[in-house]
């Protein structure tokens, strides 16, 4: 076992004992772990072919039963079945467009922060006008003329929501490229790729983790809003569901288990993700433990 | 969507140092205050030029010709599809369709719907004044309860009240716009159980709507749910902006001077710590002012509230290019020119942004 492993070990048990101590971080963790487990387990333990409109053997749009825990769709269709196939879609489209959203806003920042000149004005301006922008119809339109399809989601929300991490990043590569060993390592040669991957991501890695964790959450919204407003991903999600009860009229015709269930889904799985999120901001960020924020 | 504001990149905008306040006084600094307003003005026409070049491009992929999707997939012979492609400009040649785009949006020619057959900027038109209503009510309401109690819950920061708001902020935050709308609708325009329902469930108007006086009354009616949901959602950030904002203050030496001096609580609040503390939150407000206009669209969507969110969201169910084109740049560009208003008037008010 060599010097950095025992090194990175400490780190990490030192990092757990510190994000222990905030609840509501291990509340989000518990919701988190929970959703995910049920996401992967889903085409274990139910028949996906319930999700069929064609064999669906419910009554249309009946209330909660035995047989039928979350009552029907219009379609006749188990609203339980449906919210829980429906996680894997929203989850998955919620990593996958803060994923991506990540590496765009951290590559753009950190580039925007060690270059000077016209490298870091263009791509400060190319920023500060996504940031500016309305992502939600920036995202619509995209969605709109790129088509349909899961991958087409995921890149209208990750294209669209990368400009504040952009900042963020930008802001901490500064700060750390003013320290001293930054000027020392240039001195002994090191160019600007070493410079970027070796000091200044492992520097800002803590941060890019928190704030993937929020955007994970930002993401959820989005791909429930888009899909809402016509924008999905042809498979069944929690947004689109939604999209089907207000087609239907459930909200105004009584049917609130088809409105209450997917809509609950998504704020729980959401305040998971900003709770994780501001915890583990609170763990790696010291200068925010002092006060309660 | 942004991230709750607590993550805010600090100042979204580059608080550019002035250059050393110099012999020139007053003078100088209305001067570099003129010469920082036209910088941001340069950046905000740089800004809408690059939406306009990003809408011709972006909307040059859409797969298909758009002669055959303007005729609704209408049979046409080849010469009248010609024809129709010659009166789109689209046998010109690439850079040529671009000028000619550019110099139409320059003079508000934004094309013709292919749904109504009308020009999209009079179906813009028409629909402006709605989403400034709802809007515009939504963001008084916002804006006042959100610094009010953002205020209250950073000054007894630990309290009961300060857990109650981050929490209920929290949850607001994390609650999806139209989510919340299709709640409320639920609750309080179709009832629930016994209750009956209260407010209508659609649109701004009814067919039988009153004249007069008694015409803005049946407005404001339709208007309560709509309002409350967008208020709802966009509150939720003043709160949390203004809060830390006012944190931040808390800690200053000049909070401690004023106390020292024997002020009350009250006064060190109202007259010190307050004012400090509202300018950045003020302009964050019209930062967020895009994450405003996307709730808007979610909520005119679910309660039909006839303004420009739901001409984009049914430009989008048709699939309706023109108008959604034409919708996306208008908005695109009235958001820069807030913001840009925004940005300035902060370097105006704030001193300190001036002579740091």
């Amino acid at each position: 076992m060599n010097i950095t492993w025992t090194r990175r070990r400490t780190a990490l048990s030192r990092f757990w004992r510190d994000y222990r101590r905030q609840r509501a971080g291990l509340y989000g963790a518990a919701i988190l772990i929970a959703a995910v487990a049920l996401a992967l387990l889903t085409p274990l333990v139910t028949d996906p072919a319930g999700m069929d409109v064609t064999r669906a053997t419910g009554a249309k749009m009946a209330a909660p039963s035995l047989d039928f825990p979350l009552g029907t769709d219009e379609s006749g269709r188990s609203v339980l079945l449906m919210t829980l196939w429906g996680s894997r879609v929203s989850l998955l489209i919620g990593f996958m467009s803060a994923l991506l959203s990540m590496t765009i806003g951290t590559v753009t920042g950190i580039a925007a922060g060690h270059f000077r000149g016209w490298t870091s004005a263009v791509l400060l301006r190319i920023t500060d006008w996504f940031l500016v922008l309305p992502s939600l119809v920036l995202a619509l339109v995209l969605a709109a003329i790129l088509g349909g399809g899961t991958s087409t989601i995921i890149l209208a929300i990750g294209v669209t929501s990368w400009a504040s991490t952009a900042r963020l990043i930008r802001a901490q590569t500064l700060s750390v490229e003013a320290r001293p060993y930054i000027e020392r390592s240039r001195a002994l040669g090191a160019g600007h790729w070493h410079i970027m991957t070796r000091h200044v991501l492992p520097n800002v890695a803590p941060l890019v983790l928190a704030n993937t964790t929020l955007q994970v959450a930002s993401a959820i919204v989005a791909e429930s809003t888009l899909a809402f407003l016509g924008a999905d991903s042809g498979k069944v999600s929690w947004g689109g569901m939604l999209r089907g009860s207000y087609d239907w009229g459930a909200a105004t015709s009584g049917a609130w288990w088809y409105v209450l269930a997917p809509g609950l889904c998504i704020v729980a799985v959401v305040m998971a993700f900003t709770l994780c999120g501001r915890a583990l901001e609170a763990v790696l960020n010291p200068r925010l433990r002092g006060v309660s924020r | 969507m942004t991230a709750p504001s607590e993550v805010d990149p600090g100042t979204p905008f580059d608080v550019e140092p002035a250059g050393p306040a110099g012999p020139g006084g007053e003078r100088g600094a209305r001067r570099t205050v003129l010469r920082y307003a036209l910088a941001k003005a340069g950046g905000a026409v740089l800004s809408i030029g690059m939406v306009i070049v990003a809408t011709f491009f972006l909307f040059r992929l859409i797969p298909g010709d758009p002669a055959i999707a303007y005729t609704r997939d209408v049979p046409l012979d080849p010469a009248q599809l010609d024809r129709l492609r010659h009166q789109m400009g689209l046998d010109k040649p690439l850079m040529q369709q671009f000028l000619d785009f550019v110099g139409r949006t320059l003079t508000l020619d934004l094309g013709t719907s292919y749904e109504y057959k009308r020009p999209v900027a009079d179906l813009i038109a028409e629909r402006v004044g709605p989403t400034l209503v709802l809007v515009g009510t939504g963001l008084v309401i916002a804006v006042s309860l959100g610094l009010w109690q953002g205020t209250r819950a950073a000054w007894k920061h630990g309290s009961r009240f300060d857990r109650f708001s981050t929490g209920l902020s929290l949850v607001l935050w994390s609650v999806p716009t139209f989510w919340l709308g299709l709640l409320l609708l639920m609750v309080f325009a179709a009832g629930v159980g016994p209750i009956p329902g209260i407010f209508p469930t659609r649109g701004m108007e009814d067919v039988d709507a009153p004249d007069g006086p008694l015409y803005l009354l049946h407005v404001a009616h339709h208007l309560v749910l709509p309002c409350l949901t967008l208020v709802a959602v966009v509150y939720a950030q003043y709160l949390l902006v203004m809060r830390s904002s006012l944190l931040d203050e808390i800690g200053q030496d000049y909070v401690t001077t004023a106390r020292a001096k024997g002020l009350r609580d009250d006064q060190v609040r109202r007259r010190h710590a307050v004012p400090n503390a509202l300018l950045p939150t003020v302009t964050l407000v019209f930062i967020h002012i895009g994450f405003v206009v996307g709730g808007a669209v979610s909520v005119e969507t679910v309660y039909s509230w006839p303004g420009l969110g739901l001409l984009f969201y049914e430009a989008i169910q048709g699939p309706d290019f023109a108008v959604m084109q034409g919708t996306f740049m208008v908005v695109c560009t009235a958001v820069i020119v807030m913001n840009t208003l925004a940005d300035v008037a902060y370097h105006v008010l704030d001193p300190r942004v001036r002579s740091a």
